[in-house]
């Protein structure tokens, strides 16, 4: 495989099987239900958004709304700007992130080895919060460019476009879909692509559950749901706490070697629940779930080290993971 | 037969601060009115015209109750309903 530029690499992630945690699925005696994880660690910067970034930019210079010499401001938690910097950095834009202040000094690292400015938002309140400072920071500066993840169609496209029909042509058994719920964007992406291809197909949410400081302050009138949100294209959506998502990113790593980030951890608990429901039921199961990011950006909290799952947890409190 | 519901922050006024209580009801809806003759006003936050409301998220066992029979899900003894403020989450 050969390439010109770094950003032509984006994409084309391994599938791998992962035939430990396979076998361990309570009631899979019979070896019905296969675990199958979607290497998206292996993009030039090392997650997933890299395909929604590139594809946002892209169409976005097609159309004419960005230009050389142009701003790019983005509500971000880490990945999606890490992506978009790298981009900007290649193409030559300004990028601006607003980012929750609660997130890992190595995002934060990252974000300005690329050369990107940030601007940090209360911990309170967590991505909801960075979205409407960037709101704001947007009517001040009407001549920056928001890409906006959470409402661009572009970004559940690249996953439409591409990660929907690498699974498909990886694994044309699949029976079941998992993926985080952040944007929404890889689930509405990928989930309307199988659903027209798969009959059947289920489409699985994972969504992370932080402790009181991230909830703290939520108001329950005024919640916030992604424009590109549409539960239809959803089968069901869990919603997965700490303890759970550091166990099971834990035994990812001990058991099939897979370095991956926290949420993956979240992700891969709510395929294992799929997964036990199908071996209970004696239904053939081929489970894909994403493998959001490497590790490497959540060393810092000693999750992957600690003596017990429960140090682990507690090492992380207060701490945006996905 | 008892039911361990999780309370947001933002509902703890109507449970003198607790963090978890029990209910009752063999459903969702009947849970929540069981809740309301203790911690009277709660179920106002929650449901509105006989649906949940649009930014409560309440999971039954980690699973997202609108992908399930929504208000009308059935509960067992044991089970754990968690109450949530939509919120975005992932690593974007």
């Amino acid at each position: 495989m050969r390439y010109d530029s770094p950003l032509e690499a984006v994409g084309n992630t391994p599938l791998v099987r992962l035939p430990r945690l396979s076998a361990a699925v309570p009631g899979n005696d019979g070896g019905l239900v296969n675990l199958w994880a979607k290497l998206e660690d292996r993009n030039p910067t090392g997650s997933i958004k890299d395909r929604p970034a590139l594809h946002m930019i892209e169409r976005a210079e097609a159309d004419g709304r960005l230009t050389p010499g142009c701003t790019i401001l983005e509500p971000t938690s880490g990945n999606t700007g890490i992506s978009l910097a790298m981009a900007a950095k290649l193409k030559g834009y300004r990028m601006v992130c607003v980012m929750p202040e609660n997130t890992s000094e190595e995002r934060r690292e990252l974000l300005r080895m690329w050369g990107a400015e940030i601007i940090s938002s209360p911990a309170a309140g967590g991505s909801n919060t960075a979205v409407r400072i960037a709101k704001e920071i947007s009517a001040e500066h009407p001549d920056w460019v928001m890409l906006y993840q959470y409402g661009n169609p572009d970004n559940a496209g690249a996953h439409y476009t591409t990660t929907g029909p690498e699974i498909l042509a990886d694994l044309p058994t699949v029976t079941h879909f998992v993926a985080g719920l952040g944007t929404t964007g890889t689930l509405m992406g990928v989930g309307r692509y199988l659903r027209e291809k798969v009959p059947g197909v289920k489409i699985v949410a994972a969504e992370p559950r932080y402790d009181d400081l991230v909830y703290g302050l939520r108001n329950l009138d005024e919640g916030f749901v992604p424009e590109l949100y549409d539960a239809e294209v959803l089968t069901t959506r869990f919603s997965v706490g700490s303890a759970d998502a550091v166990r099971r990113t834990r035994e990812l790593l001990q058991q099939e070697g897979i370095f991956a980030g926290i949420s993956t951890g979240a992700i891969l608990h709510a395929a294992l629940g799929v997964g036990r429901r199908a071996a209970v039921a004696g239904e053939r199961a081929d489970v894909v779930f994403v493998v959001a990011d490497g590790g490497w950006k959540y060393l810092s909290t000693g999750i992957y080290t600690a003596e017990s799952t429960e140090a682990a947890v507690e090492a992380l409190q207060g701490q945006l993971w996905a | 037969m008892a039911i361990e519901v999780r309370i947001p922050t933002i509902l703890r006024t109507y449970t003198d601060g607790a963090k978890a209580v029990e209910g009752n009801g063999s459903n969702l809806g009947e849970l929540f009115t069981d809740l309301d003759a203790r911690h009277p006003g709660i179920a106002a936050r929650l449901v509105e015209g006989g649906e949940l409301r649009r930014f409560v998220n309440v999971y039954l066992n980690d699973e997202d109750v609108r992908f399930l029979e929504g208000i009308s899900t059935a509960l067992s003894d044991g089970d754990s309903v968690t109450i949530l403020p939509a919120v975005a989450g992932g690593a974007r």
